[in-house]
């Protein structure tokens, strides 16, 4: 597998270290004259000189046979551009970006560049998880396979909880794959009990959270438990 | 005419100013409230004043796009100095924004024949450069 990689900061210079450990061939492209020269000392032949947005600069790199390009510079525009022109121009098929500023994921979608990825949206997800203030959590969102994998609390007094797994009523398309419990997690059977205070994982169909949450809601926030 | 030109840099702002005088709607947005003064220089009145629209805020954020009008806007252009910033605005402009003329700089010749392939309205000072430099080299 051939991958190129756009940006010698931190990220594409560790991504290029492990990929070249793991016997990838790699090419790291690098802009920035003095960067270029401290990760050319250790990198030598795998990096190369020069602003990956330029067409002759991919060019000269081998994108025409790059299984793999990952744009991760410090320019949301640049990485999208990358990516666009790998993709279309080029007919790489996989591409990865990196989103500096989350407020342009959108830009991302827009122009076909995905998956694009976002340190503070993936950290503010840790977050979540550690100090849940929400009740739902969306852990996973492949959108190209349209699945979702989320994160719930089994509120008390829900419908769901005091339930074996196949008797919680679950729309088409949701499937509970994980119950996390006293700090451990392990898979459900259909015979497993959902208790108050677990955390359980589900993939689902994205749009479907809608239908799901209220079946996990604490007692008396469920306006369908009453009907 | 309403015309949205991103970047009040020499281009945008002439550009701009004509546009103006040509009797249309113009609005100009740059992330550089010292910009302004490009779009006053050489004017008898203030840019306001002859009933142009000024707004600070950075190309690529959504917010400033609507503030300075893009969703009613009938002619794009991206004038940014940066090639990358201007050739993914264009096309926001194009496809999020549906904004029926887009016009973008582009300074790298290659990637200006590209993305005008592509269908963008591209215009790339530094292939115009060549050729007229050629034009004049050749002919002595």
């Amino acid at each position: 597998m051939y991958v190129i990689i756009a940006g010698a900061g931190k990220v594409g210079w560790n991504l290029a270290r492990e990929l070249i450990a793991k016997d990838r061939e790699v090419t790291l492209i690098e802009s920035d004259h003095r960067k270029y020269r401290i990760v050319e000392e250790e990198l030598e032949h795998a990096v190369q000189y020069g602003d990956a947005t330029e067409l002759w600069v991919l060019e000269r790199a081998g994108i025409q046979r790059a299984d793999l390009v990952i744009a991760v510079t410090g320019d949301d525009e640049d990485n999208i551009l990358i990516c666009q022109v790998a993709k279309e121009k080029y007919g790489c098929e996989r591409i990865v970006a990196r989103v500096n500023n989350p407020r342009n994921l959108d830009h991302f979608k827009l122009l076909g560049v995905q998956p694009a990825v976002s340190a503070t949206d993936l950290i503010l997800r840790l977050i979540e998880h550690e100090v849940p203030e929400y009740g739902l959590i969306q852990l996973l969102a492949l959108e190209e396979e349209h699945l979702e994998i989320i994160e719930l609390e089994v509120g008390e007094g829900s419908r769901a909880a005091g339930n074996r797994v196949a008797d919680v009523v679950l729309p088409d398309g949701s499937l509970i794959i994980s119950v996390l419990r006293d700090g451990t997690g392990f898979v459900p059977k259909a015979d497993s009990v959902i208790q108050a205070g677990d955390q359980v994982l589900l993939i689902l169909d994205p749009g479907l959270e809608g239908d799901i949450t209220p079946r996990f809601a604490p007692n008396g926030s469920d306006p369908g438990a009453r009907a | 005419m309403f015309i949205l030109i991103v970047g009040a840099g020499r281009v945008g702002s002439a550009v701009a100013k004509r546009a103006l005088e040509a009797g249309h709607e113009v609005s100009v947005l740059d992330s550089d409230p010292l910009s302004h003064e490009r779009l006053d220089k050489d004017q008898s009145t203030s840019w306001e004043d002859a009933g142009g629209r000024f707004t600070v805020g950075a190309a690529l954020e959504t917010d400033g796009l609507i503030e300075a009008g893009i969703e009613e806007a009938d002619v794009f252009m991206a004038a940014t100095r940066g090639d990358n910033t201007n050739l993914v605005i264009a096309q926001l402009a194009q496809r999020r924004f549906n904004v029926p003329r887009v016009v973008v700089r582009v300074a790298d010749p290659a990637r200006a024949a590209w993305y005008s392939e592509q269908g963008l309205l591209t215009i790339c000072p530094t292939q115009q450069a060549i050729d007229q430099a050629e034009q004049v080299v050749l002919e002595a």
